[in-house]
């Protein structure tokens, strides 16, 4: 086993390793910025893969095993690649009440498609968010970062159909 | 800063007892030979308080103490044993069982479990509850050891002895909830760990047939912790 | 810089608002923003522009004006008129009748019960200054509290003035807020932290967020007076990554806030310091528990731990460590600059003040709402929020998520304090309401609750990792009607368990959902349950 104990240079020369480092360099390489870090990296790279969390861990030295604890501990962090769309439905209990269950369902029946899965496309990706704050117009979902709200089934049905398609 | 400490008194089931300050309920019971039941907590690593079934009542408070992590108080009244208390052990360590696949014929730490003894102390014969039979995987990639996480029960011992006593901080809880798992490194097999040292600490202190040795068939995987509280001495001793 | 000049930077931006006959507001937080009233902002500030009338009118974004169902809202703050579901298209008839008859079609009345019957404290500047102006939230009194606190009052007169106010933790136990500060302001330690649990995690509770997206200075005032009050010299934000606009927000308020020496060295020109650290949470509702919070900040898994010691004793690194919600430390100012006795004459006995609610579900006006402490809750639902809509009828509302309980029809005349929300056997919980209509299935309300806790639990101690999941298991089965008469047994036995024995706040909470459920809608969970024989067939 080959051990190094200086601190590690970035897996590659990808630009936004050198917006990783200057964050931990802001923090000192403090264990304690390690949940900023990776952070920092989800909004660098859009995912956490292996090579980033190794890197993190040599870089803060903090365990290895330590990062992966913290990395899947916290939801909003993610460990594989999103696809190229995100559908994020709203699962508060305004959004709940008002039908979210069934726009759930419609997908999961149409495309197979469960919360924190992609499809096998690689096109979309469906999340659940504990209440994104917009229950009066409840049920809402975030599409690529746009609330929509006061949505049924198949209008989300059919925005999903239309990123498969690739049209907008 | 004087160095002169303290001594409480206060009584554990009615019996009167004493303890310097900062001792937990459960050290104090322990010198005294009052039993209370516990499964995460050992003596030698750092107590977290997770598994509850060392919960205590102290008279005139409405809420329960997990005896581990409790320090005693001048003038309390300690019980350890009610109805309460019975039902809510006994219950607690129904959950456990349920949890994940607890066959115990089968086991190799059949008649040397910590999980067994303590449901055969509590009169615990059978569970009220559903099994959740989930399917979790054994790793038997190591030379010597192995991981079956059917048989886990999520105390931490294993985590808290390669971190506080060998150093290595191979384990560690991923996920959460109902979902958390003991995981080596990055979630890889246990053989393929660059930080495990292979010492086998952690299989001995693992109080069920989760991390045993390799080689043993049913009932032959009994455990030796005296290390530990060796140790503990020993760097004690070197301070 | 001192006082004076900020006092100086107050007078010049009110004479300079004075010089402007018209000012239109937009709403520019979250739920607005969501039915795109930033393209109805530009939109009128294009018309103005168009028709020269910039030196007479100004567009500014404001926060949230309350009533999220009728966005995107637009305030006109000399005529006072208010309009609802604006669009872009709108913006020329807008700007048009400026100073004239208001435009009819799209007028929101605010003599109605929305308005009349909530009493402003913490919303006070909510939906009137822009959140992203320093300048703005100081002509509207910011940091006048700071001012008076630093120079005219002594740390403990600060702890005597919100212990005397009666202010209680908004976060959802209501512990006293005076209490809180003087047992940190007395642990023996040399650095201490002030932290703020922007971290809302309930679901249906939007709260903290708007009030950091709409007034996010009035925070930090009430950090920096805690921290002089108990003497630290760091803080942090927790909040939710889910929250970007408030993250921002909340980023530019402590970048003009230190700009003006209003936060960091020698705050005011003062010896006193204070530094103020913006943490992200990352999608975990145990984070809201103390020691979990605690956790996280440090960089590792958001496990709780069990108390004693607590945070004032042994928080943040082993320090002492203060902790208050949002909504308690937007309190904090107007106590200072308007006095205890005002603040304590305010709500009812027990609970003082004022407490924001995020009002949601089978509702009219959904929304934002601040209300005085002892309000019945048939007002809030029935004249604030307007009642049921689509013909239905009011079946029980949900207070304190995850935490509470469901609130039914025959105790709608409950006043809203603390203590008898919890004789109740909900909470008051951090402010989220959520009302249900006849057609929701109780069980399946429960069942819901069941699946967050669940799927929140951190999984350390073993009575809420497995109790929640195995009464989530009973509860689906219920709803399915595979469950019997031992079902239900043991689910309330769970329940027991649960609640008595686990480690934190979640844990013991979680089973008040099925608890108040179970109280006052029993015959739901009856009439689904089968016998004995089927449901071991059904097994």
């Amino acid at each position: 086993m080959r051990i190094d104990l200086s601190r590690p240079s970035p897996p590659s020369d990808d630009k936004r390793w050198k917006m990783v480092s200057a964050s931990m360099r802001r923090h000192g390489h403090k264990a304690s910025s390690l949940i900023e870090t990776l952070h920092t990296v989800q909004e660098a790279f859009g995912f956490l893969d292996e090579e980033a969390i190794e890197f993190i861990a040599a870089s803060l030295r903090v365990p290895l095993s330590q990062v992966y604890g913290v990395a899947t501990f916290y939801h909003f962090f993610h460990l594989k690649p999103p696809g190229e769309h995100a559908c994020v439905l709203c699962t508060g209990t305004a959004c709940y009440i008002k039908g979210v269950p069934k726009i759930l369902q419609a997908l999961e029946e149409e495309f197979h498609l469960k919360p924190g899965e992609t499809t096998p496309d690689g096109k979309v990706s469906l999340m659940t968010a504990r209440c994104v704050g917009a229950c009066g117009l409840a049920p809402v979902a975030v599409f690529d970062g746009e609330v929509v709200g006061n949505l049924k089934p198949d209008e989300v049905v059919q925005k999903v159909r239309r990123w498969k398609n690739d049209e907008s | 800063m004087s160095s002169q400490v303290r001594i409480l008194t206060f009584k554990i089931d009615d019996r009167d007892v004493s303890a310097r300050e900062g001792e937990t309920i459960l050290e104090v019971a322990r010198e005294n030979g009052i039993y209370i039941p516990t499964l995460c907590h050992l003596e030698g690593l750092s107590s977290t308080g997770a598994c509850r079934l060392c919960i205590v009542e102290i008279a005139g408070r409405p809420k329960l103490f997990p005896a581990c992590v409790t320090r005693a108080e001048e003038g309390i009244q300690v019980i350890t044993q009610s109805e309460r208390l019975t039902k809510y052990r006994r219950v607690i360590l129904e959950l456990i069982f349920s949890e994940r696949n607890h066959v115990c014929s089968v086991c190799v730490s059949n008649g040397h479990c910590e999980l067994q003894n303590l449901a055969q102390k509590l009169g615990m014969s059978h569970i009220h509850m559903r099994y959740r039979f989930p399917s979790l995987n054994v790793d038997a990639s190591h030379d010597r050891f192995i991981m079956d996480h059917n048989r886990c029960i999520l105390c931490t011992r294993c985590i808290r002895v390669c971190d506080e006593i060998e150093g290595a901080h191979t384990w560690d809880l991923m996920g959460r909830g109902v979902d958390a798992r003991i995981i080596s490194d990055l979630d890889q097999p246990w053989g393929e760990s660059e930080t495990c040292t292979g010492c086998g600490k952690c299989v001995h202190v693992c109080p069920t047939g989760a991390l045993v040795e390799k080689g043993k068939s049913a009932s032959e995987m009994a455990k030796r912790q005296q290390f530990l509280p060796y140790l503990t001495l020993m760097r004690e001793e070197k301070e | 810089m001192n006082p004076e000049e900020i006092q100086t930077i107050a007078a010049n931006q009110r004479k300079a608002k004075e010089q402007v006959p018209h000012h239109i507001c937009v709403c520019t937080a979250a739920a607005c923003l969501s039915v795109h009233s930033d393209e109805v902002k530009d939109a009128l500030s294009d018309e103005v522009r168009k028709r020269g009338l910039e030196k007479e009118c100004k567009v500014k974004g404001v926060g949230c004006m309350g009533l999220c169902s009728k966005g995107p809202l637009v305030s006109i703050e000399t005529d006072g008129a208010l309009y609802q579901n604006v669009t872009a298209k709108d913006a020329p008839e807008i700007v048009e009748q400026l100073g004239q008859k208001p435009v009819k079609r799209l007028k929101c009345s605010t003599k109605i019960p929305f308005f009349q019957n909530q009493k402003k404290i913490v919303l006070e500047n909510s939906g009137v200054i822009d959140p992203d102006r320093v300048e703005d939230a100081i002509a509207a009194g910011g940091y006048d509290a700071l001012i008076q606190a630093l120079t005219a009052m002594s740390p403990p007169e600060v702890i005597e003035e919100i212990f005397a106010s009666g202010l209680r933790g908004r976060g959802g136990a209501g512990y006293p807020t005076g209490l809180k500060w003087s047992t940190v302001s007395k642990a023996v330690g040399m650095h201490k932290y002030v932290i703020c649990n922007a971290d809302e995690g309930d679901p249906g509770a939007f709260m903290d967020r708007s009030v950091l997206e709409s007034d996010p200075h009035r925070v930090l005032e009430g950090m920096i007076i805690a921290a002089y009050a108990i003497g630290a010299e760091h803080g942090y934000v927790y909040v939710r990554a889910e929250y970007p606009l408030a993250i921002k927000r909340l980023r530019t308020a402590i970048r003009q806030a230190e700009r003006l020496g209003l936060l960091g060295k020698n705050i005011l020109g003062t010896p006193f310091s204070f530094h103020i650290e913006v943490r992200l949470g990352a999608g975990a509702f145990v984070c809201g528990e103390e020691t979990a919070l605690i956790a996280s900040i440090e960089g590792r898994r958001g496990s709780p731990r069990p108390r004693p010691p607590y945070p004032a004793e042994s928080g943040v690194w082993g320090r002492p460590t203060l902790i208050n919600n949002v909504e308690t430390f937007a309190n904090i100012a107007p106590i200072i600059r308007r006095g205890a006795e005002w603040f304590s004459s305010i709500g009812s006995e027990k609970s003082k003040g004022t407490k924001v609610f995020a009002l949601a579900g089978c509702i009219n006006n959904t929304g934002l709402i601040e209300v005085p402490m002892g309000i019945p809750l048939r007002e809030i639902i029935f004249d604030i929020g307007d009642g049921i809509p689509n013909g239905r009828s009011f079946k029980a509302v949900q207070t304190g998520g995850p935490s509470g309980g469901c609130i039914p029809e025959q105790h709608l005349d409950t006043p809203v304090d603390y203590e008898s929300l919890s004789k109740l056997g909900s909470i008051m919980g951090s402010g989220g309401m959520i009302v249900m209509d006849d057609t929701s299935d109780m069980v399946e309300v429960a069942r819901y609750f069941m699946e967050f806790c669940l799927s929140e639990s951190c999984g350390k101690c073993a009575p809420c990792r497995i109790g929640t999941d195995q009464m989530h298991r009973l509860l689906d089965r219920i709803v399915k009607g595979k469950a019997s008469i031992h079902d239900l047994e043991l689910l309330e036995e769970l329940c027991d368990v649960v609640r008595s024995t686990s480690l934190c706040g979640l844990g013991q909470t979680a089973p008040n959902p099925v608890l108040s459920t179970l109280r006052y809608f029993r015959g739901e969970y009856e009439s689904k349950l089968v016998d004995v024989a089927e449901a071991v067939k059904k097994a």
